[in-house]
């Protein structure tokens, strides 16, 4: 297997065996997302920082010295998340000359357990979009087929990852957009349970749905990436008050008896048909290896997106309302005689794309006087009742095994309408609604216009129940690698 | 919420919500989220299907009481390092255009 596609943990062994360099690693990875320009994966890459970083990890293992589990392996950040160095900017022209002062909690671990940033890459403006094209510094190209989007928001983290521009990255999810770029990218992208890393330094969007979490080239380095970002920082009073996850060095072992549970409501006719014999196949690899798999009932599957459609664009009008042109970001220019609310409308106006401006006016119309009982209010009542019939189903069963989408890596501007590109988060927004955790790993191939897309699925477990998704995932993988194996991105040569 | 009248947004009502979120928004662009936002409405009807009689509302994924730092005084971020990304600053203040009509 060629360096860039051997998955971090594999490259990060190999270093500190002494038979691969970092410094060869993380050149390597700069040239390739030189090369691969077109796929416009990154922002900004930190070439010289991250050079230098690898060197003295090499230096480090030449004198003996004892290497953290990251040890010179390159991370790319999603441009939503609080880098000390270089811009932050959202993908958005709002932020565009933003600089952090701070550095966000997760990607202070991440170095501190050895990690290299390797640079800030692309987005949906705001998190905001489920296709990569919806970025100030133009579309993300998917790396299986540039005639195709990415997945979005983490979209070029997603893309990165794939063409191997980077050992790994980190996302952010509210309602799917670690997990559906995954799927479209051919990758694992793992949603931690809400509260499990810390948000200080994720730009908010949905404050009660938001989590940054891993997007990887294989399971055991999400166990891995999680393990060194989760756990208690006083800086984020929504943590949850537990101690960081030490998944990797168990994510091998299968679990006994395991039982998955397949919502009869996922599979739908609507699926693309790789997408459920994705799922059929992937059930069957769990029964080969002695799992129980039962169909399980979620009859709320279907109002997921009418909840999520209020609960995180009025979360998002009322977050987004600090971007005033006053204290930072974009300010426009006003006349003599102009007010302060034309500053601040004016600035908002040219700082934030279309979609920003049309989730932020539908929140604004649902928390407006008189509507906000019958959308807010309502959404949070149909928000508890998922949470219980997410609670049933996991009496039943260990995880929830399912589509991630419903469609393969579709082509750019096939869904210019809104509410049809809305509709395609219908698998995993349920997941943050809930506030569990839930996965994206490949799981087979659908051929479109000449070009193999991969197809992922999707586990999902209750909140904190992290270990068990993650070895169940990792057993998926395993049952699944003959599957997955037999095609790589056309882009990742 | 279901009714025709209220999934068929107004311009006016357009207009206010973009004054209440702080957008300008021309003519031609209110149309267009006028459609848009009335068809996000319209799939978001299907709440009403749901039986919330008696449901608490859930604004948070899991309910914990709130933790409570140490009063004790910590350094705050350097004001250099805040005004950086200021559009225009004076000295240690945040500068802004002129807002306020002269006094006649």
């Amino acid at each position: 297997m060629a360096p860039e596609l051997m998955d971090l943990t594999a490259m990060r062994d190999r270093v500190a065996a002494g038979e691969l360099k970092a410094e060869d690693l993380c050149a390597r990875a700069l040239a390739d997302a030189s090369r691969h320009a077109g796929l416009n994966a990154y922002h900004e890459t930190f070439a010289d920082e991250a050079m230098d970083a690898a060197r003295r990890v090499d230096a480090d293992r030449a004198a003996g010295r004892p290497l953290p589990p990251l040890a010179g392996m390159t991370v790319a950040v999603k441009d939503n998340v609080a880098t000390r160095r270089g811009r932050t900017t959202c993908s958005s022209r709002m932020l565009e000359h933003y600089r952090s002062p701070f550095d966000a909690t997760a990607v202070e671990r991440l170095e501190r357990a050895g990690a290299i940033v390797i640079g800030k890459t692309n987005m949906d403006e705001f998190a905001m979009g489920s296709s990569g094209e919806h970025c100030r510094w133009g579309r993300v190209a998917n790396p299986w087929d540039t005639r195709r989007v990415p997945g979005g928001s983490s979209a070029g983290s997603a893309a990165a990852v794939a063409a191997g521009l980077c050992a790994a990255a980190i996302g952010s999810d509210t309602g799917g957009s670690i997990r559906q770029p995954a799927s479209f990218c051919g990758i694992v992208g793992l949603k931690p349970t809400y509260g499990r890393i810390s948000r200080w330094g994720l730009v908010a969007f949905g404050s009660s749905l938001d989590q940054i979490g891993p997007m990887t080239r294989s399971v055991r380095d999400a166990a891995l990436l999680l393990d060194a970002m989760s756990g208690v920082d006083e800086r984020d009073s929504t943590v949850a008050d537990r101690p960081p996850t030490a998944i990797a060095d168990r994510v091998e072992m299968p679990i006994d008896s395991l039982r998955v549970g397949i919502p009869r409501q996922y599979m739908s006719d609507a699926n693309d048909p790789e997408v459920n014999a994705a799922v059929q196949a992937s059930a069957e690899a769990f029964r080969a290896q002695g799992a129980t798999v039962v169909e399980v009932d979620l009859p709320l599957t279907d109002v997921g997106i009418s909840t999520y459609y209020v609960i995180a664009p009025a979360e998002a009008s009322s977050n987004l309302a600090r971007y005033d042109g006053i204290r930072y970001g974009h300010r426009a220019a006003i006349t003599p005689g102009e007010d302060l609310a034309a500053l601040y409308a004016r600035s908002r106006s040219e700082g934030f794309g279309p979609e920003v401006q049309r989730r932020i006016m539908l929140g604004t119309y649902m928390l407006s006087s008189g509507y906000y009982d019958a959308y807010y209010r309502r959404a949070l009542q149909v928000r508890r009742r998922i949470k219980e019939e997410m609670d049933r189903a996991f009496a039943s069963c260990d995880v929830l095994l399912g589509p991630t989408a419903p469609s393969p890596a579709f082509p750019f501007g096939s869904n210019a309408d809104p509410l049809a590109m809305y509709l395609c988060d219908v698998y995993t927004v349920n997941t943050n609604i809930a506030g569990i955790c839930g996965i994206s790993l490949p799981a087979g191939y659908a051929e479109r216009e000449g070009a193999m897309l991969p197809v992922g699925v999707q586990l999902q477990a209750n909140a904190f129940e992290e270990e068990r998704l993650l070895r169940a995932a990792r057993m998926l993988e395993r049952g699944m690698a003959d599957r997955v194996g037999a095609h790589r991105p056309p882009w990742a040569a | 919420m279901t009714d025709a009248s209220t999934n068929a947004l107004t311009a006016a009502q357009v207009a206010h919500v973009a004054r209440l979120a702080r957008l300008e928004i021309d003519h031609a662009a209110a149309e267009r989220y006028r459609g848009q936002l009335a068809a996000v409405l319209g799939h978001i009807a299907k709440l009403d299907a749901v039986d919330i009689q008696g449901v608490e509302p859930m604004a948070h994924p899991f309910e914990s009481s709130n933790r409570l730092a140490e009063d004790e005084p910590t350094a705050g971020m350097p004001v250099e390092d805040l005004l950086r990304n200021a559009p225009a600053a004076e000295g240690r203040f945040l500068a802004v255009p002129k807002v306020l009509a002269e006094e006649s």
